[in-house]
């Protein structure tokens, strides 16, 4: 007893050398990927000296690919909460074989590859009026990829707090449809509603195989921006722009995992 | 009618409802599929009346409140009517019902208070009075000092007592009640019956009842419903249903009954070797009685049954014997609790012929 609890053996450092190698293995491309952006010559090393000159020279020539992409995840979030937080609802309330079915086929769009969805999407609807070449095309895609990940957060949470007891119990001191909905079903699933929020937005900002497809020279996202900097132009460039990319995603990621470890229906 | 003591009377004055009969007239209930939940009932609730649905699961007990929660609608030509209104059109949250459920159904994203209130604010009732009137519930109930207190923060009995003071705070029309106690434990279930029983009889407030428990209908039923597979199987008093069941299933579902076997002939009934007056047609009758009516014979003469003793229970103000005749099903009977009657003893019992049921 006491031998496994204060010396430990060789079993454990095994363990640990391990797992720190594989945290190593994954994390080390990231941060040396984010020093390159900040170093001023990548080739000749740290030892040039560090700057944020390419964060800059990103912000000159891509700033619209970062404020597109920005605009396209709100948008792609109030269209989810608009359409996918009724859609949970509606789900929650029936709990027929139906009900089950139309969940599965939600998740088809994430099953299918991006790219296959895409095309879909310029054959079907590429010669509709100016869509082809207006953001909302990309939008469209979006919230085709992140709207199932909202309903299934949603609906996840509106099951477990029994929403049709809740709903009679109110509906039995005189609230109307819509108050039930206002002051008993959306405090309830407010937990949900906040993890698909953040999960949507992180999808929508980092999504890139529908919109490589759906991208014009003038609708370009942030990733293809990223995909186009690493082709085409110097490696620290492409590096300081990887960097502003963990900027505006690591916070709502971070929220998310603290979500995931507190959020409870009440909470 | 029963004194009450001056607090209580004070706390009726303020709280006192409305008495109002509700009706039902041909209400049945078929689910989409076929299923017959509940055949074409009829029956009235007078005002102030507490009437408990009895039954097994599955008896259409819970399908009779929802129909007059308005959270069913009965079959086409089924009418509700509470006093003289017709609310068979009318949904649940136009009804004016304060409801009770099983799970309480109450709000966790509210606190106590908030709870209480909700209904209140629903009604459009001033911030003031909605203050006043929540915190004079929640005195009467007991939860004073749970006001602030998250719905998780509380005992199911204290959950219970709120989702009653939610219920009663808008002076609904009628009180229902879908199996309040079932959720509870035994001991916590019987302290709230009593105080369930309490506001009832003050608050003079019509109530409908649903439980499966027959302790808790007998102890708060003005009149029940038994019902089994859809069926109203018998209307009455706590008292004519436990001495005058209408039939065998009512007999048998409520408290426990015996059956006898004897012989009519020439308006005397032969049990065992005993013989008594009886009025009904010669031949073989089966009969009921109930435990506390059969006892010990007290010498050879008048003993009608023997038997052997195959169990003796010790219930503390009783003791119940399972007693095995040389013919017949085993007898339940209950004697004095301080008995030395034990396993394989042999008695003599007598029936008491006033007690007696021939029950189709």
């Amino acid at each position: 007893m006491t031998s496994l609890t204060h010396r430990r053996g060789w079993g454990f450092w095994l363990q640990l050398g391990f797992t720190l190698l594989v945290c190593a293995l994954l994390t080390v491309p990231m941060a040396m990927s984010m020093l390159a952006g900040l170093t001023a010559n990548y080739f000749v090393g740290l030892k040039s000296g560090l700057t944020l000159h390419w964060v800059e020279e990103v912000w000159r020539v891509y700033a619209g690919t970062i404020l597109l992409s920005l605009q396209i995840a709100v948008a792609c979030l109030a269209v989810t909460l608009v359409v996918g937080v009724p859609a949970a609802y509606a789900l929650a309330r029936r709990p027929g074989r139906l009900a089950r079915l139309v969940e599965e086929l939600l998740m088809m769009p994430v099953a299918i590859p991006g790219l296959a969805t895409a095309l879909a999407l310029i054959v079907t609807y590429g010669a509709v009026g100016d869509l082809r070449s207006s953001w909302l095309f990309i939008l469209v895609g979006h919230v085709l990829f992140t709207l199932p990940f909202m309903v299934r957060a949603v609906l996840a949470v509106m099951l477990s707090v029994d929403l049709t007891t809740l709903e009679e119990g109110a509906a039995s001191l005189g609230a109307g449809f819509i108050r039930r909905f206002r002051t008993i079903v959306l405090p309830n699933a407010r937990s949900g509603i906040l993890a698909g929020s953040l999960m949507v937005l992180t999808l929508s900002v980092g999504e890139f195989n529908l919109t490589w497809l759906l991208h014009t020279p003038l609708t370009k996202t942030l990733p293809v921006g990223l995909a186009d900097s690493y082709a085409s132009l110097r490696i620290e460039i492409g590096s300081a722009y990887t960097l502003v990319f963990f900027l505006m995603i690591v916070p709502s990621l971070i929220l998310l995992q603290g979500l995931a470890r507190h959020g409870r229906p009440s909470a | 009618m029963a004194v009450r003591p001056l607090e209580s009377a004070r706390m009726t004055d303020r709280f006192h409802l409305d008495a109002v009969p509700i009706r039902l007239d041909g209400c049945g209930k078929t689910f989409p599929g076929g299923a017959r939940a509940l055949e074409p009932l009829d029956l009235t609730i007078r005002g102030g009346e507490t009437i408990v649905f009895l039954g097994p699961s599955g008896c259409g007990k819970t399908t009779t409140l929802r129909i007059i929660a308005g959270l069913e609608s009965p079959d086409p030509g089924g009418r509700v009517l509470f006093g003289d209104e017709d609310v068979t059109d009318l949904p649940i949250e136009r009804r004016n019902v304060g409801m009770v459920f099983q799970s309480y159904a109450l709000f966790p994203n509210m606190t106590v208070a908030e709870n209480v209130a909700y209904g209140l604010k629903v009604r459009r009732v001033g911030r003031a009075e909605r203050g006043r009137r929540v915190e004079e519930m929640l005195d009467l109930m007991h939860l004073g000092e749970f006001a602030g207190r998250r719905i998780d923060q509380l005992s199911g009995g204290q959950r219970q007592r709120v989702a009653l003071a939610r219920a009663l705070v808008v002076r609904p029309r009628v009180l229902l009640l879908d199996e309040p106690l079932t959720a509870l434990d035994a001991k916590l279930r019987d302290s709230l019956r009593l105080e369930i029983d309490r506001l009832l009889r003050e608050l003079g407030i019509t109530a409908v009842y649903v439980t499966h428990d027959q302790g808790e209908a007998m102890a708060l039923g003005d009149r029940i419903v038994v019902m089994a597979k859809g069926r109203v199987a018998q209307v009455g008093t706590p008292r004519e249903i436990y001495y005058q069941p209408a039939d065998g299933f009512v007999a048998d579902f409520i408290g426990t009954m015996n059956r006898v076997g004897g012989t009519v002939r020439d308006g005397v009934l032969r049990i065992g070797r005993g013989s008594l007056p009886w009025s009904g047609p010669d031949g073989p009758v089966e009969l009921l009685t109930r435990p506390e009516d059969i006892a010990l014979a007290s010498g050879e003469a008048d003993a009608h049954l023997d038997g052997r003793i195959a169990a003796a229970v010790f219930l503390g103000d009783r003791t119940r014997l399972v007693v095995e005749p040389a013919d017949g099903p085993p007898l339940t009977v209950d004697t004095a609790g301080r008995s030395d009657l034990g396993r394989g003893d042999r008695v003599s019992l007598r029936v008491d012929p006033a007690r007696l049921l021939a029950v189709p």
